[in-house]
C-alpha cells in the first residue's frame, strides 16, 4: 500500500507546478492548462484521503470536480476565442480591455 | 510492486507537468498534459479508484484536451516569444514564489498532523468500484448530481453564446455576416 504522505507530497508538488505555470507564462491557454494541473492536484489529494479513510465520498467529490473543470474549460476557451477575435493576441499582459 | 509502479507514475507525472509549464510551443504543452493526465489515471488505478481512472482518461485526456488542441489550432498560435528583462524578472519572481509555496507546504505537512487511523481495508465489492460509486452517487449524492446537470447546461449555453461573437443581426437582414 502506498503511504499517504507520498501521495500528499506528490499532490503538493503538482499544485506548485500549476501555480508556477500561472505565474510565469503569458499565453492564456497555457495558463488554463496550469489551472487544470492544480485541479488535478486537488483531485489526487481527494482520492488519497478517500483511500486512507476507506470511504467513497472523496471519489464522488473528484467526480464533481471533474464536471466543474469541464464546464470551466468550455467557458474559458470560448472567452479566449472571443478575445483573440477582438485583439489578435492571447498574451495576458497585452489584454487590457478593462483598463480605463 | 505497487510502490515501484507508483514511483514510476509519479516521476512521469512530475516530469510531464514541468514540461507543460516549460515548453515554448502550446501544442507540445497540451500533448504533455495528456501524458500527465494518463499517468495520474495510473495512480488512481493503483489507489483502487478504477472508475475515476477511466473517467480521468475519458474526460480529461479525451474530451478536455481535444477542446484545448482544437482551440490552439483554431487560433493558429506561434511559439511564445519570451525575451526582455521584464519577462525574465517576472519569471524569476514566479519561480521564487512557487519555491516559497512548496517550502511553506512542506513545513506544514512535516509537522505532526492528526489523522484518523487507517481503516482496515475491506474486500473490493463484487460489482467493482463503479457499482459502489453509482450506488453512492444516486442515493446519498443525488441532489448534487442533479445540480451538476444544471451546471453543465449553463456551461453549454454560455459557451455557445460567448463564442458566437457579434453576429447579432436580425435573421432577415442581408448585412449580418
Amino acid at each position: 500500500m502506498i503511504p499517504l504522505s507520498w501521495l500528499i507530497a506528490l499532490s503538493a508538488i503538482l499544485f506548485v507546478i500549476g501555480v508556477v505555470g500561472v505565474l510565469v507564462r503569458r499565453n492564456a491557454i497555457v495558463i488554463f492548462m496550469s489551472i487544470e494541473l492544480m485541479l488535478n492536484a486537488a483531485n489526487l489529494a481527494f482520492v488519497a484521503f478517500a483511500r486512507h479513510m476507506n470511504s467513497l465520498d472523496g471519489q464522488i467529490f473528484v467526480f464533481f470536480v471533474m464536471t466543474v473543470a469541464a464546464a470551466e474549460v468550455a467557458i474559458g476557451l470560448a472567452i479566449i476565442v472571443n478575445v483573440f477575435r477582438l485583439r489578435e493576441t492571447i498574451l495576458v499582459d497585452e489584454i487590457n480591455l478593462l483598463k480605463g | 510492486m505497487v510502490p515501484i509502479l507508483f514511483l514510476g507514475f509519479a516521476g512521469l507525472l512530475i516530469a510531464t507537468a514541468l514540461m507543460v509549464v516549460l515548453h515554448k510551443n502550446p501544442v507540445t504543452s497540451a500533448l504533455f498534459l495528456v501524458l500527465a493526465f494518463v499517468s495520474l489515471a495510473g495512480i488512481y488505478l493503483l489507489l483502487h479508484a478504477e472508475f475515476l481512472g477511466m473517467v480521468q482518461i475519458l474526460v480529461y485526456a479525451g474530451a478536455i484536451m481535444v477542446l484545448f488542441l482544437f482551440v490552439i489550432m483554431y487560433l493558429n498560435l506561434q511559439h511564445d516569444v519570451e525575451r526582455g528583462l521584464a519577462i525574465a524578472v517576472r519569471r524569476g519572481i514566479g519561480w521564487a514564489l512557487g519555491a516559497l509555496l512548496l517550502l511553506a507546504g512542506g513545513t506544514l505537512l512535516s509537522r505532526g498532523w492528526a489523522l484518523g487511523p487507517v481503516q482496515p481495508p475491506v474486500a473490493d465489492p463484487a460489482g467493482g468500484n463503479a457499482a459502489a460509486i453509482g450506488q453512492t452517487l444516486y442515493s446519498k449524492y443525488l441532489f448534487p448530481f442533479e445540480i451538476t446537470s444544471i451546471l453543465l447546461l449553463v456551461a453549454m449555453v454560455g459557451a455557445i453564446v460567448i463564442a458566437k461573437g457579434h453576429s447579432a443581426a436580425p435573421p432577415d437582414s442581408k448585412e449580418g455576416a
